[in-house]
């Protein structure tokens, strides 16, 4: 007989063996896996992006049924993966609005002054590592886009200089948060509107100096306030999202325009 | 017995798997963070190899040599191998969970480790005969698992240090790594 076909039939005999082995150990080795692990992965998204916390989704719902994670550990899936889950485990979901990222800058090219001569790598990082003068501002966002080349759904694009998120797209991840060398972006509720879009610490006067669009620390808008909403440390305005009603008083009367409403 | 003692001593250290044939680099580099999960990662290996390098000699000897599928050795090896390390890892998870925690998640990750089916075939070119195999097996993989032991203290100590940055992470460990590599080509001289 031909060597070839020795070794077909060789192959297939071992194959087939091993295939039965398998098969047997299967059955016969079987341990029992806690069905609400299988039923609690199939409800999460799948993208492995790791922004729970664990190694991946595999990982996240076997410490959910161990108790070990809240129903509503995947900031990915938000409310209806959570219910989902709160389903399979018995216990209530809770309360979670869906995040979406917030870049608190608001310095495009028109606003700010750049008298910066950067060539090095195009890259925030490199950028803020080489210690050169990029933007006059050093708080704000240097648009050379880490962030949107994180983002695993393009949902930051760079408009102007300064990166802007589709909140559409967004699946709060929060990689472009880890990213960002400046820190200028957090996750923030969807209906929490009312917010600074500001990071700069400077006085006043150097920040209109340098840019037209930035929190000049004037404290008008803390005044305007009648819930207390809104931390002012002397520097920069901060909206508490606890306390704010979204009512607009602080914007409207904000000179800088800096704080973000539900109109604009 | 003298010589399978020298195989043993030769294949641990004088031709190590890792720092001089280059065989499974990769788990080398990538789990030798810590010490505990490379202690844990040689346990595994010693089991998968020692095991795989029995099989491999019977059915080498068996099997292959008579029909004259000589040619067909590296595939069938990986075939078997890899079936073999699933039913002793389903096998361990129902009778000793114990054993299974500690080898986790690396039992699976060596079945497909080159060190393993090198191992096999290193073993049919040297002629080694049943118990041989098992004994270079053994020996290969008490090697590999030297290796990672130190490289897991190396970037331990490694990791207190305050380096230039470029050297951060990954290339340090290659540098020490390669450092390793040659020390261990000292072992060349053994006269045994």
């Amino acid at each position: 007989m031909d060597i070839i076909w020795i070794t077909t039939l060789v192959i297939a005999v071992i194959a087939v063996l091993v295939a039965a082995g398998l098969v047997y150990a299967g059955k016969k080795f079987a341990v029992k896996v806690d069905e609400r692990v299988v039923a609690i992965r199939g409800k999460l998204p799948g993208n492995n992006c790791g922004a729970c916390g664990f190694a991946g989704c595999d990982a996240l719902a076997a410490a959910i049924s161990a108790g070990e994670a809240p129903v509503n550990a995947c900031p990915v899936g938000g409310g209806p993966v959570a219910e989902a889950i709160g389903d399979i485990m018995g216990t209530k979901a809770g309360a979670m609005e869906r995040k979406t990222a917030f870049v608190a800058c608001k310095g495009t090219c028109e606003v700010t002054k750049n008298q910066g001569n950067y060539t090095g790598i195009q890259d925030c990082r490199a950028a803020v590592l080489s210690g050169m003068n990029i933007t006059d501002c050093t708080y704000g966002c240097l648009g050379f886009g880490s962030c949107a080349e994180v983002c695993p759904e393009q949902a930051i694009s760079i408009v102007n200089g300064v990166a802007v998120v589709n909140r559409s797209r967004c699946v709060s991840c929060g990689l472009c948060v880890k990213t960002c060398p400046r820190g200028l972006i957090s996750l923030i509720p969807e209906s929490r509107i009312v917010r600074v879009q500001c990071s700069n610490r400077d006085k006043g006067p150097v920040v209109r100096k340098i840019c037209s669009a930035g929190c000049i620390g004037c404290g008008l808008c803390a005044k305007q306030c009648e819930f207390g909403a809104i931390e002012f440390d002397g520097t920069l305005a901060r909206v508490n999202p606890e306390k704010c009603t979204l009512c607009g008083k602080c914007a409207a009367k904000c000179p800088a325009k800096v704080i973000t409403t539900p109109v604009n | 017995m003298k010589s399978l003692i020298m195989i043993i001593i030769g294949s641990a250290l004088i031709s190590n798997v890792v720092l001089n044939q280059f065989l499974g680099i990769c788990s080398f580099l990538g789990v030798s963070k810590q010490m505990k999960a490379s202690i844990s990662l040689g346990a595994a290996v010693i089991f998968v190899i020692t095991i795989a390098s029995a099989v491999a000699s019977l059915l080498y000897d068996n099997v292959l040599k008579p029909l004259g599928m000589d040619f067909m050795k590296t595939i069938i090896f990986i075939l078997v191998i890899a079936a073999l390390v699933q039913i002793v890892e389903m096998f361990l998870k129902k009778k000793s969970p114990a054993v299974y925690q500690a080898l986790g998640i690396y039992l699976p990750l060596i079945t497909t480790n080159c060190a393993v089916l090198g191992v096999a075939l290193n073993n049919v070119k040297d002629g080694f005969n049943f118990i041989e195999s098992v004994a270079s097996g053994f020996g290969t993989a008490l090697g590999y698992t030297i290796a990672i032991v130190l490289l897991a203290g190396i970037r331990s100590r490694i990791n207190e240090k305050d380096l230039p940055a470029p050297l951060r992470g990954a290339p340090i460990v290659m540098i020490a790594a390669a450092l390793m590599s040659i020390a261990f080509m000292g072992f060349g001289g053994l006269n045994i």
